[in-house]
């Protein structure tokens, strides 16, 4: 991992995960440690993110790192018309580390290509998310212990979900079975399913939420509205998908609420005094688990 | 004899014959060949009758010697081209196309919000499917089909 960049979640193997996780508890236990404390690290965010943004610019002050960079496009000289490619490359003439956010798909590992240091990908348009998998495999072991042998239940919109897809094809490594609940038209894509096919590891659907008294883990994301070409139909099936306390009555003990937020109506308020609500621990992990990928890529541990 | 009657392009002395290009891709292969920028004597054939496929193309380059993976580009377009190496107005061999495990630079991809749709970049594509043509771009993940396919 060291020296290279982290663009996509398929660019880290099993191992490499494992590793991951395993230095984001020793920044969780530890987190002020001045590392990096001789470098400058770019964060470079030409769409806006805050959740993201934050988290990773508070990783890279903790690792004791000097942060610039911009957090809106408007504010970079992209507004003159400059090119990705001549932006990245002026960076990585100064920083030691790009950390990128960008709107469209492909440009992190286009920058990856034309920049002389390792490129972190916050978020490429709807392609990939590779540290919000990253957290969100963290959260996972930590309140199970393992990442073998779950049961994972993800809902909402498994059609244009970045986030459930990258999660699949991580936890892919580690024997699981899924349970995909989401309306007709936001089904897990065709091509995930031929992978897990692949792969021998078993999944259900399911229109409804139903029986989640086996799972361990209750992944949820967002229904848009606006993903819908029928709006009668997003009506119809907007509550489905609604995570209501109650419902979390059978469920087994460790089982976990997880969400990539922010949160919109998909998850009722009276679920985050439940201690299974585990969503806003899944954020605060976003720092440690960041912490671990950058000095994993800097070679310092 | 037959074969002669129908022979509608004239023959060459050394050179390649590319044959059983699908009628709609004719200007599709001349561009990724850079047929139109060479100064070999050349010959295009359009909308002639084809046996087996309907309506076929040919191209008859004078002097041009193709290598394979320069050939295997125009498998996108022409999958089942068939070239025909001339040497002395003889057909010393005889080659179909096969479409290779990369594609760089003659393709667009498909999805409007790739950065190379954006950006003065080669597109690059892994086959992963060559027979339901499905191409993986390099940057954005995104599969392209053969619907979707537009030649740079």
């Amino acid at each position: 991992m060291k020296n290279k960049s982290l663009i996509s979640i398929s660019d880290y193997s099993k191992d490499d995960i494992l590793r991951i996780l395993e230095l984001a508890a020793g920044f969780e236990a530890n987190p002020n440690q001045p590392l990096m404390r001789d470098k400058v690290v770019a964060s470079l965010f030409f769409e806006p993110s805050t959740r993201t943004r934050l988290s990773f610019e508070t990783a890279m002050n903790r690792l004791g790192a000097r942060v610039i960079g911009f957090s809106d496009a408007s504010s970079s000289s992209t507004t003159k018309g400059e090119s990705l490619k001549d932006t990245i490359k002026m960076v990585s003439n100064y920083a030691d580390l790009i950390v990128m956010r960008h709107p469209l798909e492909g440009s992190a590992r286009y920058a990856s290509e034309q920049s002389r240091v390792p490129v972190i990908n916050a978020g490429d348009g709807a392609n990939q998310h590779p540290t919000q998998t990253l957290l969100d495999l963290y959260s996972i072991q930590k309140t199970q212990g393992t990442l073998e042998n779950l049961s994972i239940v993800m809902v909402g919109d498994l059609k244009y979900g970045r986030t459930v897809h990258s999660l699949l094809m991580a936890l892919s490594h580690f024997n699981p079975t899924f349970f995909f609940v989401a309306p007709k038209e936001m089904s897990m894509p065709r091509e995930y399913k031929r992978f897990l096919q692949e792969k021998g590891i078993p999944f259900y659907e399911q229109f409804e939420m139903g029986n989640i008294d086996k799972a361990d883990i209750l992944y949820m994301t967002r229904v848009q509205k606006e993903r819908f070409s029928d709006p009668i139909e997003y009506e119809r099936v907007k509550n489905t998908y609604v995570l209501k306390n109650a419902m979390l009555n059978n469920t087994k003990d460790n089982l976990r609420v997880l969400h990539p937020l922010p949160r919109v109506n998909e998850i009722n308020y009276d679920v985050d005094a439940n201690p299974k609500a585990y969503y806003f621990q899944q954020a605060e992990n976003g720092v440690y688990t960041r912490m671990g990928i950058i000095a994993a890529i800097m070679g310092l541990k | 004899m037959a074969k002669q009657k129908q022979l509608q392009v004239s023959a060459i002395e050394n050179g390649t014959v590319i044959d059983h290009i699908p009628a709609a891709s004719l200007f599709d292969v001349i561009t990724i060949l850079g047929l139109d920028k060479i100064s070999n004597q050349t010959t295009f054939g359009a909308n002639l009758d084809s046996q087996k496929f309907g309506k076929k193309a040919i191209i008859k380059v004078a002097d041009k010697f193709f290598e394979r993976d320069e050939i295997n580009k125009i498998s996108l377009v022409a999958p089942h081209a068939k070239l025909n190496i001339i040497k002395d107005y003889e057909v010393i061999e005889k080659r179909d196309v096969t479409i290779p495990d990369e594609i760089i630079g003659i393709a667009r991809c498909f999805n409007p919000k790739c950065i190379t749709n954006s950006e003065a970049i080669v597109t690059r594509f892994k086959v992963e499917d060559k027979v339901e043509l499905a191409l993986k771009c390099h940057y954005c993940e995104k599969i392209t089909s053969r619907d979707e396919l537009q030649m740079l």
